[in-house]
C-alpha cells in the first residue's frame, strides 16, 4: 500500500501540492435480516480504493478511485490538485492548519470474536429464533431482525511524514416487533431503534446483547401500547432511558458542536450552530451536573467514534465539551482548528471510506455520568410526577439546533415515586441549552451504556457515519410532553 | 467507467466460476464531482470515479448477493463464493421466483407505457472543476453585491447501471445530471434555491443565487408569530420533502406486511378530489433507471386519482404473493409493475419516480396568485429535518427554513420566525385549495419529484424556533 501511496503523494508535489495525503481503504461488509420468516437481507460487500487530498494554491482539493494501478492513481492525484487550484479561483483567504507531528503507528480496534468467523448458518439461527419468538404473539404483524458486520482496513500517508495503519471491526445487531391494529401500527425494540446497538467490538457484542431473551417482552408491548393511554399533553418532569438520552446527545449536543458547521461551512445542507465563538467558556450550556465529552481514545470504550488516528492523521483525544454546564469544547479539525486560533485540532476529521473527503464528525460524545450513586430504581422513586420514555421513534431539530423534538416507542407515567399506567406515543420538545439546563439527576456509572448511532448523515456529497455516545438515565424538570400531537384532530 | 461491454465480458467469467443454477449481475458505476463554497470561498472540492459489480445467486430456491469493486480472477473467484456461501446456509423461500427470461420482460412490459428516454448530456458529463468554479464565481459575486454570504454546490455527475441474468436478461442505462443549490445567509435571515437537471445547460446559477438573495432580504428582522393552523403556501420543493414520506408505503410488500398507512384505504377517497399522482420514470421531466432490480420494465402506474388511492407498485415476487393473499381483490389492480429493489432486500419495492398531476386546465395558480388571494397565511420555502411521528396516521414533524414569510391581504408583509409542523400529510392532502402547474423539483429529504405548489389550510405549526 505504501508504493501505492507514493505514486499519488509524488504526483501531487510534483504538480504543485503543498500537502498531499493518501488515504486507502479496504472495507467488507455483510448484511443479514429477516422479516416475518423469511430472509430480508443476506449480502456481503467488499470495496478497495484510494481517496487524495490536496492543498494546492492555498484551497482544498480531494480525488478518489478504485482504479489502484499506477496509472489510475497518478491520475486520481493530478486531478486532486487540478481541483484544488480551481478551488483557489474562489476564496477569501489562505488556507490554514494546525501543527500535527508525523506519525508512524499500527492500531487494531479490541475484537475477542472475528464476527466473519462465526458461520452464517448460527447468524441466521438466532435471527430466525428471535423472529419465530416475536412472531409467537399473534398481534405482532411484523417481526424485523437484523446483524451487520462490517471490517474497516485504512493506511493513511501523508508528505508530511505520516504512515498510519487501523484495522477497525465493528458488530451490531437488533430487532422490532410491529403490531397492526384497528387505526394504529406500533412498534417495539430492542435493544434500540433503527437497526439495534453497534459498537467496535466482535461478535461478543452479539452475545452480551441477550437478543433472544427479551423478544417476549419486546413484542407483548408492541401489542400491549394500543390499549395504553395517550401520553397526555402538559408540562412534565420526564425520565429518558440511556438509549433515548443518547439520541438527544447526538442531535442537541453532538451536531451543534462541530466547528466546520459553527463557522459556516454546513449552511446550504445541515445548517449552522447556535454556539457561535463568543459562546465558548461562557455559555452555561446545561445544569451544574451536566459534563460532555468528545472521547477517540480507547479509554472511552469500544464506541463507534474510537480510533487511534483520525483521517488526517491527528491523534484521538479527549475533549471536554461541557465542563459543569459550562460550554467548553468543540469538535474540530486542523483547518477549523487553525480558522480559531487554536493550537491543535481536536482530532476529530473522519471520512464514510475511500471515495469521500474527510469531514469533521463527532467521534465519541458522551454525557458522563453521576459521580453520586443513584440506580434507575431511585431515579424513578425520587419523582412525584413525571412520564419515563424509552426508545426512540422520532428525532427533529432545527438548523441552528435550538428548537428539537423527539417521539419515543413507550413511555410509562411515574406517579408517587412509582413508575404507573403505559402511555402510547410519547413526545417531547424544547430548546437544547434550556433542555440541559432542567437535567436534575443522572443514574451511575453502571447504569451508563456506550450507545453506537451507525447512520449519522452529514456533507454533500453526504456521507454516513458511525458516533457513539454514553448515556445513564436521566431526569428533566418542566419540558413540554405530547407535542407531537397538539393539535392534531 | 464500466461499458457495457465489459460488462457483459465480466458477466460471462462470473457463469463460467458459479456452480448455481442461475446468476444475476447488477453494475453500478459513476464519476461524480462537487463544487462545495460556503462564507463566498469554494471550501470542498471533490471528484470520485467508482463503480461495483453485484453479484446473485440462486441455488434450490435460496438467494444471496455479494459485492466487489475488484475484477480481478481471484476477487470475481471470491464474489461468487461468497453469494454461493450465503444462500447455501438458507431455508428454502417458497416463494422465490427463477430469474425473468427476455420473454417475460418484453411481455410485462406490454402496456407498461415504457418508451426511450436519453438522459445523457456531454456538456454535462465534461463538466470541469474550472467551469464549476465559475459558476460559483458567479453566484458569490451576487452574494457580495448584497452584503450577503452564500453556502452551496455545484455538481456534476455520470451513473451507469446494467443487469444481465443467466435466462437471457440484459439491460443498461446512462444518465448526467448536474445540481446547483446556494443558500444566501444574512444577519438575521436566510433564502435558499436548488435544482437539478440532466442537462447542466438548463440550470441558471446566477437566477437562483439572485431569487435566494431576494428572500433573505425580504426577510430580514423577522418577527414571532404564535403557533396554530395557518394557510400555508408551500413552494414545490417544501411539498416534495413533505409528501415524499408517503410513497415508501405504496408497495405490495408494505401491505403484505401490514406495515403500510394504506393498510385497509386503498380504493377509499384518502385525499382530496384535486390529487392525482402517478409513478411515472419516463416523464419528461423526471430521471433514473427505467428498469428494476429484476431487469423488469417500469411501468407508468396510477398511485391516485382524483384523491382515491387506486393501486401500488409491485416486485414480480410480491404480486405473486398478493394474488393469492386474503387482500387480493382489496388492493387494486396486482401485477409486477418493475419497481422491486435488487434481491434480498427488506422493503420490497416502490415507486421511485412521482409526478403530480397537475391541475386541470384553467386552475392552476402560480404562487404569485396563491399570494395574492390570501387573507392571512405562511409562504414557506422549503421545509427541514422531517421526520414522522405516527406510521398510520402519517403525521410529520419537521421545520420551516430559509425563507418564511407571513402573508397578509394577499402581500408578502415580510419574514417570521421559523416553525415547527406536526401535521398528517392525509388531512394536508385534503385541504389543498389551490395548486401550480407541476415544475421539476428537488429537496433534501425525499427523492426528486415533478410536483405543484400548493396552498394548503388548517397546516399545523406546533411550535416557533428562535430564529
Amino acid at each position: 500500500m505504501k508504493d501505492i501511496a507514493s505514486w499519488a503523494l509524488e504526483t501531487a508535489k510534483l504538480r504543485g501540492a503543498s500537502l498531499a495525503e493518501a488515504r486507502i481503504v479496504d472495507e467488507r461488509h455483510r448484511a443479514l435480516a429477516t422479516k416475518n420468516g423469511r430472509i430480508g437481507s443476506a449480502a456481503d460487500a467488499e470495496s478497495l480504493g484510494i481517496g487524495i487530498r490536496v492543498i494546492a494554491d492555498g484551497a482544498f482539493g480531494f480525488a478518489a478511485t478504485d482504479n489502484l494501478t499506477r496509472e489510475g492513481v497518478e491520475a486520481c492525484a493530478a486531478r486532486a490538485v487540478d481541483i484544488a487550484k480551481a478551488s483557489a479561483t474562489v476564496k477569501s483567504q489562505e488556507l490554514r492548519m494546525a501543527p500535527e507531528p508525523a506519525h508512524k503507528a499500527e492500531w487494531a480496534s479490541p475484537c475477542k470474536i472475528d464476527p466473519f468467523s462465526i458461520p452464517i448458518e448460527n447468524n441466521l439461527e438466532l435471527l430466525f429464533a428471535i423472529d419465530a419468538a416475536l412472531r409467537r404473539n399473534k398481534g405482532v404483524t411484523l417481526a424485523e431482525a437484523n446483524m451487520n458486520f462490517r471490517r474497516y482496513e485504512q493506511w493513511f500517508y501523508s508528505t508530511e511524514g505520516s504512515e498510519i495503519h487501523q484495522t477497525v471491526v465493528t458488530s451490531g445487531a437488533g430487532y422490532a416487533a410491529h403490531s397492526y391494529e384497528g387505526t394504529e401500527i406500533q412498534k417495539r425494540s430492542y435493544p434500540n431503534s433503527f437497526g439495534g446497538q453497534y459498537q467496535n467490538r466482535g461478535y461478543e457484542l452479539i452475545e452480551e446483547l441477550k437478543l433472544l431473551e427479551h423478544a417476549p417482552r419486546v413484542a407483548e408491548e408492541a401489542v400491549a401500547l394500543h390499549s395504553a393511554a395517550q401520553c397526555p399533553e402538559g408540562t412534565y418532569d420526564i425520565v429518558l432511558d440511556s438509549s433515548q438520552l443518547s439520541l438527544q446527545i447526538h442531535e442537541s449536543i453532538g451536531h451543534p458542536i462541530e466547528l466546520d458547521r459553527v463557522l459556516g461551512m454546513e449552511a446550504n445542507f445541515a445548517g449552522t450552530s447556535f454556539l457561535t465563538l463568543d459562546k465558548l467558556r461562557t455559555l452555561r450550556y446545561g445544569s451544574e451536573i451536566v459534563n460532555a465529552v468528545a472521547d477517540a481514545t480507547e479509554a472511552h470504550g469500544p464506541g463507534l467514534g474510537t480510533f487511534a488516528y483520525d483521517d488526517e492523521g491527528v491523534a484521538a483525544q479527549r475533549t471536554p465539551i461541557i465542563t459543569n454546564g459550562l460550554f467548553t469544547g468543540y469538535l474540530s479539525s486542523r483547518d477549523t482548528a487553525a480558522a480559531i486560533g487554536a493550537t491543535r485540532s481536536g482530532g476529530c476529521l473522519r471520512a464514510e471510506s475511500w471515495n469521500r473527503l474527510p469531514i469533521v464528525r463527532m467521534t465519541n460524545v458522551s454525557v458522563l455520568p453521576g459521580d453520586k450513586p443513584l440506580t434507575f430504581e431511585e431515579l424513578i422513586a425520587s419523582t412525584d410526577r413525571g412520564v419515563l420514555m424509552e426508545t426512540n421513534r422520532s428525532w427533529s431539530i432545527d438548523d441552528k439546533r435550538y428548537n428539537f423534538q423527539f417521539g419515543c416507542e413507550i413511555g410509562w407515567e411515574i406517579v408517587g415515586g412509582k413508575r404507573g399506567r403505559m402511555l402510547k406515543n410519547p413526545s417531547y420538545s424544547g430548546i437544547t441549552t434550556e433542555f440541559w439546563n432542567s437535567m436534575d439527576a443522572i443514574c451511575s456509572r453502571d447504569q451508563w451504556t456506550l450507545w453506537g448511532t451507525p447512520n449519522c448523515g452529514k456533507g454533500q456529497p453526504q456521507q454516513v457515519m458511525g458516533t457513539g455516545h454514553g448515556a445513564a438515565p436521566a431526569r428533566f424538570r418542566n419540558i413540554a410532553v405530547g407535542t407531537a400531537y397538539k393539535g392534531s384532530s | 467507467m464500466l461499458s457495457r461491454e465489459i460488462a457483459a465480458s465480466i458477466f460471462d467469467r462470473l457463469r463460467r466460476l458459479t456452480s448455481a443454477e442461475e446468476i444475476e449481475l447488477l453494475v453500478a458505476g459513476s464519476r461524480s464531482a462537487l463544487t462545495r463554497f460556503a462564507n463566498n470561498t469554494i471550501h470542498q472540492n471533490m471528484e470520485e470515479e467508482s463503480q461495483h459489480i453485484s453479484v446473485r445467486v440462486s441455488l434450490g430456491g435460496r438467494t444471496a448477493r455479494a459485492t466487489t469493486n475488484k475484477y480481478d480472477d481471484e476477487s470475481l473467484r471470491r464474489v461468487v463464493q461468497s453469494a454461493e456461501a450465503l444462500a447455501r446456509v438458507q431455508q428454502e423461500d417458497p416463494d422465490l421466483l427463477p430469474l425473468p427470461t427476455p420473454q417475460e420482460v418484453e411481455a410485462n412490459a406490454e402496456g407498461s407505457g415504457a418508451v426511450h428516454v436519453n438522459r445523457y448530456f456531454e456538456e454535462t458529463a465534461g463538466l470541469t472543476p474550472q467551469q464549476r468554479a465559475a459558476g460559483v464565481a458567479q453566484m458569490v459575486d451576487i452574494a457580495r453585491r448584497y452584503a450577503l454570504t452564500c453556502a452551496g454546490i455545484f455538481s456534476s455527475a455520470q451513473v451507469v447501471e446494467g443487469i444481465f441474468n443467466s435466462r437471457g436478461v440484459s439491460d443498461w442505462y446512462e444518465q448526467t445530471l448536474a445540481e446547483v443549490s446556494i443558500t444566501m445567509l444574512g444577519d438575521s435571515s436566510s433564502g435558499w434555491q436548488k435544482a437539478n437537471a440532466p442537462d447542466v445547460a438548463q440550470l441558471d446559477p446566477a437566477r437562483m443565487a439572485e431569487i435566494a438573495a431576494e428572500k433573505t432580504i425580504a426577510s430580514r428582522k423577522p418577527v414571532e408569530l404564535p403557533p396554530g393552523k395557518y394557510t400555508v403556501i408551500l413552494e414545490p420543493s417544501a411539498v416534495l420533502d413533505a409528501v415524499g414520506f408517503m410513497f415508501w408505503d405504496f408497495g405490495g410488500s408494505a401491505l403484505l406486511e401490514q406495515r403500510s398507512f394504506l393498510n385497509d384505504r386503498i380504493g377509499t377517497q384518502l385525499f382530496g378530489p384535486n390529487i392525482t399522482v402517478w409513478d411515472d420514470v419516463y416523464h419528461p421531466l423526471q430521471c433514473g433507471v427505467p428498469f428494476d432490480g429484476e431487469g423488469m420494465k417500469r411501468h407508468r402506474v396510477k398511485l391516485i386519482e382524483n384523491g382515491v388511492v387506486r393501486e401500488v407498485t409491485y416486485a414480480r415476487s410480491s404480486a405473486m404473493r398478493m394474488k393469492q393473499s386474503p387482500l387480493a381483490g382489496k388492493v387494486g389492480p396486482v401485477i409486477a409493475t418493475g419497481h422491486g429493489f435488487s434481491l434480498p432486500n427488506e422493503i420490497g419495492e416502490a415507486p421511485m419516480n412521482i409526478v403530480f398531476a397537475g391541475p386541470v386546465s384553467g386552475e392552476a395558480q402560480p404562487v404569485e396568485q396563491m399570494i395574492a388571494s390570501t387573507e392571512r397565511g405562511i409562504l414557506v420555502t422549503r421545509l427541514w429535518y422531517i421526520r414522522e411521528v405516527d406510521p398510520y396516521d402519517k403525521m410529520l414533524t419537521g421545520m420551516t427554513r430559509d425563507g418564511t414569510f407571513l402573508v397578509e391581504d394577499g402581500k408578502i408583509r415580510g419574514g417570521i420566525r421559523n416553525f415547527r409542523f406536526n401535521q398528517s400529510l392525509i388531512p394536508m392532502l385534503q385541504s389543498v385549495e389551490a395548486m401550480s402547474e407541476p415544475v421539476r423539483a428537488s429537496g433534501e429529504e425525499s427523492m426528486d419529484m415533478v410536483v405543484p405548489a400548493m396552498k394548503v389550510r388548517d397546516f399545523n405549526f406546533t411550535e416557533t424556533t428562535k430564529f
